[in-house]
């Protein structure tokens, strides 16, 4: 705390204290839903009972010997991998010509490479429904991996640019004065420099498509993604299987946020 | 040749098209923009054209005069207007205590914010079923503390909609502010002060449009991310709460009638894209302010 906020609030001393208050309430709202479903996950009961009347592991188990819900783990995996890594390509591609060029267009590209953000999930659903079930992708996870790329590449690009943007880049130029070709400056000495925007750029990318609903709804054909498995599940009210695959992506999401937070460069939403 | 000079003349060699720097940028920006035409533009162009199939107008005619998608379109407007000023309300104090914390509560903070943000939508919804429902561990709660009598409904409304979708825009909301109070110059306000001025004048004639951009871009955001909205007004509207975005997914998946669907789709992304250059615009203007 810096003596100037405390003078700036001399005037009114119960000021601070209560607006800490109120964040710690902010703060347990957000947290609450996240909590609470570690003790439903381990809950004896099939039906929503706080506090269970036991304790198991068997909606673990269910989800564990569930084909169902395993073939949907593995294809969402299979998918955000794919897209992670088309994602990654292209937008850092798109990062390197916006943030490099001085050509014609490059504010508007720069506008029009966030759009995806902001146009609705259903209304991309909808177009490229279209286009897929003419090119005969739909039902194919490499298809929902494609359009799941196309949701990442801003957050890559966003995260990627702004790690551009503090690089020097007469360093590049020094490697290439003494010699490198620019694949190989770009390689070994910008790429290497940035891999904490990487790093994060990837992790943004992998949990944009892992957690996507809408889109892998309409070109998913009767082939489920975990969160549509997840989706129906909530629908059906069938049993707190959920709760505890909810508890396993919680656990993960957590992993991935330290890893990024220990070799990435922060993951703050791309605004 | 002695070799300082074939360097001299490799690099000389070398640096051109780093010295020209136009064509490099072009053509590594040329596959990306490949593929976002191809697999973003031209589906969103076939979109329009399906929206228009026939020749007619007859899909945003029925869109637009018939009172019942109209009060679809209100609704999501007022579903969205209510989230934006809740998460405004919530957002401006906690970031503004953010901004002001030790590195260390500065860090814990964004640990709470950061952890429900990169969780899955869908986890988070059914964790607001747990807490929320008839039998849920609120109603159970204020039940067994005898502060009501009766289950409150408190999923399955406006209510339920509302609560969950702050939860999930709130960060978008307390991200941009906060970064807006960094930038504040803490002299600024200390000379106010200096000058006389009293705690809240220096709050309104200082720091909040000082402030502002932060504000602008994060209500922009949350306004438009609201209107687009599905799995929350699906899940905890429980079929009573229909926005834009639920009842276009209806109108395909459950009569088939893409071409209505894609005027909607086309309603939608007008009004979403018009908000973000008024964003953009407004954004600009208070930056060079």
């Amino acid at each position: 705390m810096s003596p100037t906020v405390h003078r700036t609030l001399r005037a009114r001393n119960w000021l601070l204290p209560a607006l800490r208050v109120f964040t710690g309430l902010v703060f347990l709202f957000l947290m609450l839903p996240l909590l609470i479903v570690f003790p439903i996950s381990f809950s004896s009961s099939a039906y929503l009972r706080f506090p269970p009347p036991g304790y198991s592991l068997r909606w673990y188990q269910a989800y564990v010997n569930d084909p169902v819900w395993i073939d949907a783990t593995i294809r969402s995996l299979k998918i955000a991998g794919l897209a992670t890594a088309i994602a990654l390509v292209l937008g850092t591609l798109l990062a390197f010509s916006i943030v490099r060029g001085r050509y014609r267009g490059r504010e508007a590209l720069n506008q029009i490479s966030a759009l995806p953000i902001i146009v609705p999930s259903i209304v991309y659903s909808i177009a490229v429904y279209g286009l897929f079930a003419k090119l005969r992708l739909i039902g194919l996870w490499p298809g929902i991996a494609l359009a799941h790329a196309v949701l990442a590449i801003p957050y890559v690009t966003i995260v990627v640019a702004a790690g551009l943007k503090t690089f020097d880049v007469a360093q590049e130029q020094a490697a290439m004065g003494l010699g490198a070709s620019r694949l190989t400056a770009v390689r070994r000495i910008t790429l290497p420099q940035i891999r904490p925007s990487l790093i994060s750029a990837a992790f943004l990318a992998f949990i944009a498509s892992f957690d996507e609903l809408v889109v892998a709804m309409f070109l998913g054909g009767s082939n489920m993604t975990l969160p549509k498995k997840m989706f129906d599940n909530i629908m059906m009210e069938v049993d707190p299987t959920i709760a505890a695959v909810s508890v396993l992506k919680i656990t993960l999401v957590t992993l991935l946020l330290a890893l990024a937070a220990r070799f990435g460069a922060g993951v703050r939403p791309a605004v | 040749m002695p070799a300082s000079a074939q360097i001299a003349e490799r690099r000389q060699s070398r640096m051109i098209p780093v010295l020209r720097g136009e064509q490099g940028p072009v053509m590594v920006g040329l596959l990306p923009v490949a593929f976002l035409g191809l697999l973003f533009l031209l589906p969103v162009l076939r979109l329009f054209l399906l929206s228009v199939e026939g020749g007619t107008l007859a899909h945003f005619d029925k869109a637009i005069t018939s009172d019942l998608y109209l009060t679809v379109f209100i609704e999501t407007f007022r579903i969205a207007a209510i989230v934006t000023c809740c998460s405004l309300l919530m957002a401006y104090p906690v970031a503004y205590v953010l901004s002001t914390a030790s590195p260390r509560w500065v860090l814990i903070g964004l640990v709470f914010l950061m952890l429900p943000f990169w969780t899955s939508i869908l986890v988070r919804t059914y964790a607001w079923m747990i807490l929320l429902g008839r039998n849920g561990v609120l109603n159970q709660a204020l039940l067994g503390a005898g502060v009501i009598k009766q289950p409150v409904a408190l999923i399955f409304n406006t209510t339920g909609v509302v609560i969950g979708m702050v939860h999930v825009l709130l960060p978008y909301m307390v991200f941009p502010i906060y970064s807006a109070m960094l930038r504040v110059n803490r002299d600024l306000l200390l000379a106010a002060e200096g000058l006389g001025a009293s705690g809240w004048s220096v709050f309104r004639r200082i720091f909040l449009p000082l402030t502002m951009p932060g504000v602008i871009a994060g209500t922009a955001l949350v306004f438009i991310l609201s209107l687009g909205f599905y799995i929350t007004p699906a899940l905890l509207g429980g079929g009573k709460v229909i926005m834009i975005a639920v009842l276009i997914e209806q109108q395909v998946r459950q009569f088939l009638e893409w071409g209505f669907a894609a005027a909607l789709s086309c309603l939608l992304l007008v009004i979403a894209v018009l908000f973000y250059v008024l964003l953009n615009r407004l954004g600009r203007r208070e930056t060079i302010a």
